[in-house]
């Protein structure tokens, strides 16, 4: 058991600091309640919607509650990975029970204080607001005052929760606690991090995946003014220096000689010709239900197609970065990480330390997306390497923009070959998917969990093996490409390429059946009533079927993901040349209960931002086995001026609580596609979208 | 050693003149509020004022700034930052928040200029500042609140 749940009150030197009731819950005597919370805030808004699940069972006053990060202690583990860790959407519903039991039995310590102190049955007390309240006697103490008592106090063994009528925070919208201090510029991130003695480190790393150092040269970086020492690393070659500037320019003055390994020739033209081949063989089957072969056979119009999606990079806002104080006895880490057990645990085996004295400090992350919680941890083992075996000092390591362009870890390049029969009514009676990605779960320690009979990822087939559409005879297999350049989960991972070609292969076949793609999909839809609730919600508010401006085109996608479900209807027109114009996305989720629906909606808007620019600009390619984005000129970001009107409705529904923060990722590309073909006539069956496919001069 | 002008405070700093202003302010200075993000004025991350003028600094010369009223949002003159900071609140915009002080800095330039600013406005001074969580329809609405608490301020 950990070491933080032996206390129930935190002490220092004798004094009392605050009641301590559980890992996750800090009350002090000034009546703030900190709450401690083990999820990574990147954005997503877990340091308000976790909060709010403990301060609503404990009644406490919502402007006296603050947020810490936790620290890395098994007490802190994701409530079903065993480990601590952000990802997949799961925050807020794998901790709806945890957090609101932490804050009902801090309120159930309190109440038998007061009642202690008053000689009343606790019964008689109530709460509000921060205070424990007897109103037959007409006293009240604050949180805050009953902390110390409080502390003395038995945990109960069982505690009751509320009944979700009665909640009067949970399902409220809920301004972010942390809004004052990111408008201020004040909040802290990675980035900002400053430790005395710190010095700042770049790495030059190979110009082609799976490259290594043959020789180098230190002797151009070390002329640098403020270059402090030039070493090598696991990742390549660091140039340690007094701030970023040197160390950039020492960066550009190494002479590296690299061996460039068996990717030395990667390219993007060759790699689609190869994925195009692979598709044509049998892969690890993930569906199968009837025999698609024969039902082609008898079908009256088959239908063929294939997509392809490239290879993405993350791209956060702020480049990933680590801050290593390495010293014989002890190591600290600030980072912003999504994955602080795994990251620990690398900088326990670089230094030779035991787990205990290891101290990982979880920052603010200027955006995840995934690219922050990496299987090899290897952002913080190269910030561990740099400050322990070459500087004896604390070092910042920084990726510039470049560095995270080119840095791999991306959404893995997919090409989906897709086929289907119709009957004569234009009904689908059978249905072939296939997938060619590349696997970054296998060899990992996380194939287990993922990878069945160590042949099938599921997360390469996830959103494309759990098709929910009633079609008699199926068969989804996956061909797993070559590794080499590395790849990595992407917000919505798997649904990220494979509701693009689910969901535009079905709009296919409504048009090839002469039906209206909603009611296409509804008539397919007919035991899956969560999908219908916010297909018909988002058809509704979009005003499907109603006339639209001369040019302009409307599609429909709808995708589970997460455990939660998201129609959009996007609103499209293209220009002369090709440019693409989305004017309008009605979104609706059903995600169960809610919890914050300021945070979903912002989720909703930022999700389809992140879909939409992927769909419209993200592609990595390669060429001599080097990556030829670089930065936001070639690697483009949606901005403010192509910002649809983005309106977002929550489905009231008491189904089982989904995820938020993935989920609306997956629809938006289709819906923009099935637009683009209501507009134009075109089916885009390769993103990004290309103007020269859409010009009409 | 450059004399620097930074929110109204006067700094020596020994750095080499070619030196980004960004890297004087988050490193030497210690106002991380200013960020990095793209080093090569594509993001609008890096956002400061230069004599009041909506600069990137992380492409602008420390040797260029001398001379000069730097304001970074440490800095920022309370008429401007409260409403911005205030309408920033009420329309929840930020997520990772990391790009936000680049983009008060290019709105408050915005509404210092433009008291009422249309969406084309909006459009044309806010578009060099990238939103990767994509807050783009919130910050829009927050500029308009922010204008017209402003507005209401000026006519007390």
């Amino acid at each position: 058991m950990s070491e933080i749940l032996k206390f129930s009150a935190l002490t220092k030197g004798g004094l009392f600091l605050a009641f301590a009731p559980n890992a996750f819950i800090r009350i002090g005597k000034d009546d703030a309640v900190t709450v401690i919370v083990n999820h990574s805030e990147m954005g997503q808004g877990v340091y308000t919607a976790l909060p709010m699940l403990v301060a609503e069972e404990l009644d406490a006053d919502w402007s006296k509650v603050r947020v810490e990060a936790a620290p890395v202690d098994p007490a802190y583990n994701h409530a079903l990975w065993g480990m601590q860790a952000t990802g997949g959407s799961t925050s807020t519903w794998t901790e709806w029970e945890r957090l609101r039991q932490a804050g009902a039995t801090a309120r159930a310590m309190l109440i038998a204080a007061a009642a202690e102190l008053w000689k009343v049955d606790p019964a008689s007390c109530r709460t509000e607001m921060g205070q424990v309240i007897h109103a037959v006697s007409g006293r009240q103490r604050s949180y805050g005052q009953l902390a110390e008592k409080a502390s003395g106090m038995t945990p109960p063994q069982n505690v009751v929760l509320k009944d979700p009528g009665n909640f009067t925070l949970i399902g409220q919208p809920t301004k972010r606690l942390d809004t004052p201090e990111k408008t201020k510029g004040t909040a802290v991130y990675g980035l900002d991090v400053k430790v005395p003695g710190m010095l700042t480190a770049l790495i030059a790393r190979p110009p082609v995946f799976g490259g290594k150092v043959k020789s180098f040269d230190a002797g151009g970086a070390k002329a640098v003014q403020g270059v402090r020492h030039v070493v090598e690393v696991e990742g390549g070659i660091a140039v340690v220096a007094d701030g970023f500037w040197p160390a950039n320019l020492g960066r550009k003055a190494l002479a590296i000689v690299w061996d460039e390994g068996p990717l030395a020739g990667l390219d993007s033209r060759k790699q689609r010709e190869q994925y195009a081949e692979l598709a044509k063989l049998p892969g690890a089957e993930a569906k199968k239900k009837g025999d698609v072969e024969v039902a082609m056979r008898r079908a009256a119009k088959r239908l063929d197609a294939v997509y392809e999606l490239p290879y993405l990079a993350h791209a956060p806002m702020e480049p990933l970065n680590c801050v290593a104080d390495v010293r014989p006895d002890s190591c600290e880490v600030w980072t912003g990480t999504q994955f602080q057990t795994g990251d620990r645990d690398a900088a326990v085996e670089v230094t030779g330390l035991k787990p205990e004295q290891v101290k990982l400090h979880t920052m603010l992350l200027g955006g995840g997306f995934g690219r922050r919680g990496v299987p090899d941890s290897h952002f913080v083992r190269e910030g561990v390497q740099v400050s322990k075996k070459a500087v004896k000092a604390p070092v910042k390591v920084i990726w510039t923009r470049e560095d995270d362009i080119r840095g791999g870890y991306y959404r893995p390049l997919a090409v989906h070959s897709m086929a289907a029969g119709l009957d004569v009514a234009g009904n689908p009676v059978a249905w072939r998917h296939r997938i060619v990605c590349q696997s970054f779960m296998i060899d990992t320690p996380f194939e287990g969990a993922i990878v069945i009979d160590g042949i099938l990822d599921v997360i390469a087939v996830e959103g494309a093996a759990d098709l929910p559409y009633e079609i008699p005879n199926l068969l989804v297999d996956w061909q797993k490409a070559p590794d080499g350049v590395t790849t990595l989960w992407w917000r919505s991972v798997g649904h990220s390429h494979t509701a693009f070609a689910v969901e535009s292969f079905l709009d296919e076949l409504a048009h090839a059946a002469g039906k209206d793609p909603y009611e296409y999909r509804r008539a397919l839809l007919d035991k899956h009533p969560r999908h219908q609730r916010v297909l018909e919600l988002a058809v509704k508010k979009a005003g499907w079927g109603k006339p639209l401006p001369e040019g302009r085109g409307r599609g429909l996608a709808i995708h589970e993901s997460f455990e939660s479900f998201v129609a959009q209807v996007a609103e499209v027109s293209v220009s002369k040349e090709g440019k693409v114009k989305v004017h309008r996305v009605v979104c609706a989720i059903d995600c169960g209960p809610v919890v914050n629906p300021d945070t979903i909606r912002a989720q909703m808007e930022g999700g389809i931002v992140f879909g939409l620019t992927a769909a419209l600009y993200g592609e990595i390619t390669f060429e001599n086995g080097r990556v030829k984005q670089r930065n936001f000129n070639d690697y483009p970001m949606l901005r403010l001026n192509e910002m649809p009107a983005v309106e977002v409705h929550i489905a009231p529904s008491e189904d089982k609580m989904g995820g938020v923060g993935e989920t609306a990722v997956p629809p938006i590309a289709p819906a923009v596609a099935n637009a683009l073909f209501a507009a134009t006539g075109t089916r885009i069956r390769r993103l990004p979208i290309r103007s020269q496919d859409l010009k009409k001069i | 050693m450059i004399k620097l002008k930074v929110n109204r405070k006067d700094y020596t700093v020994d750095v080499g003149p070619d030196t980004p202003l960004l890297w004087v302010l988050q490193e030497t200075l210690g106002l991380t509020g200013t960020k990095f993000a793209c080093g090569i004025s594509q993001c609008g991350a890096c956002t400061i004022h230069l004599d009041g003028e909506a600069v990137q600094s992380c492409v602008t010369p420390v040797s260029r700034a001398v001379g000069k009223e730097v304001t970074t949002i440490e800095g920022l003159s309370p008429d401007l930052g409260q409403p911005l900071q205030q309408a920033w609140i009420t329309e929840d915009v930020p997520q990772c928040g990391y790009c936000m002080p680049g983009q008060i800095m290019s709105a408050a330039v915005l509404l210092r200029k433009n008291l009422l600013p249309s969406d084309a406005d909006i459009d044309a001074a806010m578009t060099g500042n990238i939103c990767r969580c994509g807050a783009y329809q919130r910050i829009r609405r927050a500029i308009h609140l922010a204008a017209q608490m402003k507005d209401r301020r000026g006519a007390r």
